[in-house]
C-alpha cells in the first residue's frame, strides 16, 4: 500500500459529475465547417502550410510546429480549406486568432499513416511533436518536451493524472472507463521515453468504475503501473497537488517536478500519445463534457474545430441558459460566444442557468476569519494578499508570495464575505506584469539613449582624432613642398575676408553702460581706447604682411 | 466575473448567528442562577447596537441593510452585556455598546477594519469611567434573602430604586475574583476565603456553571469550524500554566489554575472574545502567541493589577501586537517549507 500525503486546504464543492456519466462517449456528428486555430498549445503558434482552396486529407498537417516550444496542427477530417484568417477562439476576452477553416467533404479520407512500434525515444518524441500532442489536462503544453528526461538518465516516478477534481467535468473519467487499455499503452510509451522507475496513476475515489477499468488494464501491461485511489478533494487533480499526494514531494510554483525526478501527465494525454505512435493518428479530436443546463449531458468525442454551439445543440441546450463556461466552475472561464471552435484545451463546456449558478451575493468586508488560508492548497494567506492587492501594494503582495497562487479558486469559494479573491489576485498579477513590462521598456529606452550619447561622443572623439591626424599629415606635406603662387593667392583672399569680418566686429560696441558711475565710465573709455589702438596696430601689421 | 463561479452558501451572518447560538447556553444558566436581569441588559445592548450601527452606516453613506443584517453588531452587544453587571443602570450597557459600535468599530472603518475588539473597548471605557456601577454584580439568588422578580429588576435598572427601600447590598455582591483579591489583602488564606458561600466547587457559585456553559458553546463553535482550537487552547494553557506555577509555589496565597479558568471572563474570553477574527492574528502560530499573551496578561492583571479581572485589558493589549505577530508568523508556502526563514 502506497503512503498518501496531504496538502493544505482544498474544498468539496458539489460534484455534478453523475449527470454526464450515464451515457457512453458519443462521436459527435461531422459539422459542415471546422475552424481549426493554429495556436492551441503553449509556445509559438504553428505555421500554416495550406492556402484557401487546398484540398486536405484527414490527419494531414496543416500547420507545422515553429521553434522549440510548439506543436503541429492537422486537418481533423478531409475537405477543402476555405480561409486562413483571424477567427474568434475560446478565450474569456473573445480573442481572435489565426484559424484554418475547412469545408468538410464528409468522406473522412485519411492521409497515409505510418504507425511506429518500439523505437528510439528521440524518434518517438519527434513523432509526438509532428502529431501535435499536447497536455490535454488543460495546460496544453507540448508533450514531447516534457517527455525528454534531459541530462538525467532516468526519472523516479511518472505520475499519471486521472484525478479530475473539478466539478462537472467527466471526460477523463469516461475515457478511463471506456479506453483504459489504450491509455495504459500510452503510459507504457511515456514510461519508456522517460525511463521512469515507477508509474503511479492517481484517480479520485469518486470514480470507482474508472479505477476498476484502469486496474484491469494495468495488470495486462508489462510496465509496472500502479493505480492508486486518492481522496476526492478539489484541487487534488492539480499536477503539483497530485504529485504531493502520491509522492510527498512539494514542487514550488517556480520549480518543475522534473527537478525532483517526477513527471506528470493527464490520462487523456497518454491516450493521445498511444494514438499518435501506434496508429499515426495526430491530435484530431478530443473527449469533451457537455453538461449543465442541457437535456442530455454527456461526453462527446468531437473533432478539433467543431463549433461548440453545435455540441450544445446536440446535447439539447435548454432555452433558459444564461451563459456558458469552458472548463469547470472553479477554474474555467465565461465563453463570450458559443460560435467558437473546440480546441485541444476544451475539456468541458457547461451551460449555465440561474438555478445551477445563482449570482454571487454582494461582497462584504473581509473579517479576517482565515477560512481562505485554511482552504489554500498553496499555503498562502489570501486575506493578506487581498488587502495588499486592494490597496495596490504590489510589492508587499509579491513578498507574500502572490505568484505562488495557482488561482484554484478555493479561497473565493469558502469566503463567507463572498469576496472574489481570485479576481483581485489576477488583477494584481497582471498589474505587476504590466509594470515590469513598462519598466523593462523604460530601461531599454534609457540604455539606448545612453548608448546614443556615448556613440555621439565617441564619434566626435574619433572625428577629432582623424582630423588632427590629417592636419599633421597635411602640415608635413605642406612643409615638404614649397608654397606655390596659387596657394599664396588663396591665402591672401582668406586673410582679406577675416580682416573684413574683424572690422565689422569692431563697429559693434556693446552699450549696456547707461547706469554706471562716472569713474567706471572713464575706465571703460580707457579700455575702448586701448582696444582701438590694438586694432590699428593689427591693421598696420596685416598691411605690412600684405 | 471570472472563476470560480460557485460559492459555499453560508455567509458572515451565518457565522454571527452561530456565535449567538453558542452563547445561549451560558445565558440560560445565567438566568437560572441570577434571575432574568441579564435579559434586560442584553436587550438594551442589542437595541443600542443596531441603532448605533444604522446611524453610523448612514453617516458613512454605506448600504445599511447588508451590514445591519450581518449580525456582527449583535455579537458585540451580547458580549458587552455579558461582561457588565446585569443590574447596572440602563445607561451603562447603552453607553458601552454605543461607544463600542460608533467609536471602536465604525470610526476605524467598520466591519473588518477595527484594530481593537469593540466589546472589550466598550467594557474598558465603562470600568474606567464608572467603576462603582461596574461592581453592582448580582448575588446568586440562592445566597440572598431578598428575591427580585423580573419587574423589580426592570424597575431597578431604569430607576435605581429597590422595592420596600431595600438596600442594594442585599442583592449584590462582589465577584469571586474581587472577593479573593480583597480578602487576600486581609491576610486570609485562599482556602479559608474559598469556604465563603459565594465560592463554588471550581470558581464562584453559579458563575462556574456559566463558565462551563460557555465552554460548551465554544466547543460547538469549534465543531462548526467557526473558530479553530488555537486561541482557546493557548489561552487556557497559558492561564493554567502561570496560575499553576504560582499555585504550586504558594497555594495559601494563590488560587488554583482551575479557579482562574472557571472565574471571571476566562471562558467567555477564551472562546468568544479572543477568537474575534477581525482583531486577532490570522496565522496558526500567530493565534497561539496572541492567545498565550492574553492568558498570561489576564493572570498578571488579576493577581498583581488594579482590576479584579484582566481579560478585557489583556485582549486590548494583545490587539496592538496583532500586525507584528502576523508579520512574523507567516507560514511557509507550498514547496518552500524548510527553505525560507
Amino acid at each position: 500500500m502506497r503512503t498518501l500525503y496531504k496538502f493544505n486546504g482544498g474544498v468539496h464543492p458539489p460534484q455534478h459529475k453523475a449527470e454526464s456519466t450515464r451515457q457512453p462517449i458519443l462521436a459527435a456528428p461531422l459539422p459542415a465547417l471546422l475552424t481549426v486555430p493554429l495556436q492551441q498549445h503553449i509556445g509559438a503558434p504553428a505555421k500554416a502550410l495550406v492556402r484557401p482552396g487546398d484540398r486536405v486529407l484527414k490527419g494531414q498537417m496543416i500547420a507545422r510546429a515553429e521553434g522549440n516550444v510548439s506543436a503541429a496542427v492537422h486537418a481533423p477530417t478531409s475537405g477543402t480549406v476555405r480561409t486562413v484568417e483571424m477567427r474568434a477562439v475560446p478565450h474569456p476576452s473573445g480573442l481572435r486568432d489565426l484559424c484554418v477553416e475547412i469545408e468538410v467533404d464528409g468522406e473522412e479520407r485519411w492521409i497515409e499513416r505510418r504507425p511506429l512500434d518500439a523505437n528510439d525515444p528521440g524518434v518517438l518524441r519527434h513523432r509526438l511533436r509532428e502529431s501535435g500532442v499536447v497536455g490535454l489536462g488543460g495546460a496544453v503544453f507540448p508533450s514531447f518536451i516534457k517527455l525528454n528526461p534531459g541530462n538525467r538518465q532516468k526519472i523516479q516516478t511518472l505520475v499519471i493524472n486521472g484525478a479530475e477534481c473539478e466539478p462537472y467535468i467527466t471526460c477523463d473519467d469516461m475515457l478511463m472507463r471506456e479506453r483504459a487499455d489504450e491509455i495504459v499503452q500510452g503510459i507504457a510509451l511515456m514510461r519508456y521515453m522517460l525511463n521512469a522507475q515507477e508509474v503511479v496513476v492517481g484517480i479520485e475515489d469518486n470514480k470507482p468504475e474508472a479505477i476498476a477499468a484502469m486496474r484491469a488494464a494495468a495488470t495486462q501491461s508489462d510496465a509496472p503501473i500502479e493505480v492508486v485511489t486518492v481522496p476526492t478533494i478539489y484541487p487534488g487533480g492539480g499536477a503539483k497537488q497530485l504529485v504531493r499526494v502520491l509522492t510527498g514531494i512539494e514542487v514550488a510554483a517556480d520549480a518543475r517536478s522534473l527537478d525532483f525526478g517526477v513527471q506528470c501527465f493527464n490520462v487523456a494525454t497518454a491516450y493521445a500519445v498511444h494514438r499518435a505512435v501506434h496508429h499515426d493518428e495526430p491530435a484530431l479530436s478530443r473527449i469533451v463534457t457537455i453538461t449543465g443546463n442541457v437535456a442530455a449531458p454527456r461526453n462527446y468525442e468531437a473533432l478539433i474545430g467543431t463549433p461548440i454551439a453545435e455540441l450544445l445543440r446536440h446535447a439539447g441546450e435548454k432555452p433558459d441558459t444564461t451563459g456558458h463556461l469552458m472548463g469547470g466552475p472553479m477554474m474555467g472561464f465565461d465563453l463570450p460566444a458559443t460560435g467558437v471552435p473546440l480546441t485541444k484545451a476544451t475539456n468541458c463546456v457547461i451551460a449555465k442557468s440561474r438555478a445551477l449558478f445563482p449570482p454571487a451575493p454582494a461582497a462584504l468586508p473581509c473579517i479576517r476569519c482565515g477560512e481562505c488560508a485554511r482552504a489554500c492548497p498553496a499555503d498562502l494567506q489570501p486575506m493578506d494578499l487581498y488587502w495588499f492587492a486592494k490597496s495596490r501594494n504590489f510589492g508587499k503582495a509579491q513578498e507574500f508570495a502572490l505568484f505562488d497562487c495557482i488561482e484554484c479558486g478555493c479561497c473565493s469559494y469558502v469566503c463567507p464575505s463572498h469576496i472574489p479573491l481570485v479576481q483581485y489576485f489576477r488583477f494584481a498579477k497582471s498589474e505587476i506584469h504590466a509594470r515590469e513590462k513598462e519598466k523593462k521598456a523604460a530601461d531599454t529606452a534609457r540604455e539606448r539613449h545612453e548608448f546614443r550619447l556615448f556613440r555621439i561622443e565617441r564619434e566626435k572623439h574619433e572625428r577629432a582624432e582623424r582630423l588632427a591626424q590629417k592636419a599633421t599629415e597635411k602640415l608635413a606635406t605642406l612643409q615638404a613642398e614649397a608654397p606655390s603662387a596659387e596657394t599664396n593667392a588663396k591665402q591672401a583672399a582668406i586673410l582679406a575676408a577675416i580682416e573684413r569680418a574683424q572690422a565689422k566686429k569692431a563697429g559693434i560696441i556693446p552699450r549696456n553702460i547707461d547706469n554706471l558711475p562716472p569713474e567706471k565710465l572713464a575706465e571703460i573709455a580707457e579700455i575702448e581706447a586701448r582696444r582701438a589702438q590694438m586694432a590699428a596696430m593689427a591693421q598696420t601689421k596685416d598691411s605690412k604682411a600684405e | 466575473m471570472s472563476s470560480p463561479y460557485i460559492t459555499k452558501a453560508p455567509g458572515v451572518s451565518t457565522i454571527m448567528l452561530k456565535v449567538l447560538a453558542a452563547l445561549i447556553p451560558g445565558i440560560a444558566v445565567y438566568v437560572w442562577y441570577f434571575g432574568p436581569a441579564i435579559l434586560i441588559s442584553l436587550s438594551l445592548a442589542t437595541a443600542t447596537a443596531l441603532g448605533a450601527e444604522a446611524v453610523m452606516l448612514r453617516l458613512r453613506k454605506v448600504g445599511i441593510k447588508p451590514f445591519l443584517l450581518d449580525g456582527s453588531a449583535v455579537v458585540t452587544a451580547w458580549l458587552i452585556a455579558l461582561s457588565i453587571p446585569p443590574l447596572a443602570p440602563w445607561w451603562l450597557p447603552v453607553i458601552a455598546t454605543a461607544f463600542a459600535i460608533a467609536v471602536a468599530k465604525h470610526l476605524y472603518g467598520g466591519l473588518g477594519n477595527n484594530l481593537f475588539n469593540p466589546a472589550m473597548v466598550g467594557y474598558a471605557v465603562m470600568i474606567v469611567s464608572f467603576p462603582v456601577q461596574m461592581t453592582q454584580w448580582l448575588a446568586p439568588e440562592a445566597l440572598t434573602q431578598l428575591h427580585l422578580g423580573f419587574a423589580d429588576q426592570l424597575h431597578y435598572v431604569f430607576t435605581q430604586a429597590l422595592p420596600d427601600d431595600a438596600k442594594l447590598d442585599a442583592v449584590t455582591m462582589a465577584t469571586p475574583l474581587d472577593t479573593l483579591k480583597t480578602q487576600l489583602h486581609l491576610q486570609r488564606s485562599v482556602t479559608s476565603i474559598q469556604s465563603m458561600p459565594i465560592f463554588g466547587t471550581l470558581g464562584g457559585h453559579g458563575t462556574e456553571i456559566i463558565a462551563l456553559a460557555y465552554l460548551l458553546g465554544g466547543i460547538y463553535l469549534w465543531q462548526q469550524r467557526i473558530i479553530t482550537w488555537h486561541v482557546p487552547a493557548a489561552f487556557i494553557a497559558a492561564l493554567a500554566l502561570i496560575a499553576g506555577a504560582f499555585y504550586f509555589a504558594n497555594p495559601a496565597h494563590y488560587a488554583s489554575p482551575l479557579f482562574h479558568l472557571a472565574s471571571g471572563g476566562a471562558m467567555l474570553g477564551a472562546f468568544f472574545i479572543a477568537t474575534d477574527p477581525v482583531t486577532g492574528p490570522t496565522t496558526p502560530r500567530g493565534k497561539l502567541i496572541f492567545a498565550a499573551g492574553i492568558g498570561l496578561l489576564t493572570y498578571l492583571i488579576r493577581v498583581f493589577g488594579g482590576y479584579p479581572d484582566g481579560v478585557a485589558f489583556a485582549v486590548l493589549i494583545m490587539n496592538i501586537a496583532v500586525p507584528l505577530i502576523d508579520a512574523y508568523t507567516q507560514p511557509p508556502v507550498f514547496g518552500k517549507k524548510g527553505k525560507s526563514a
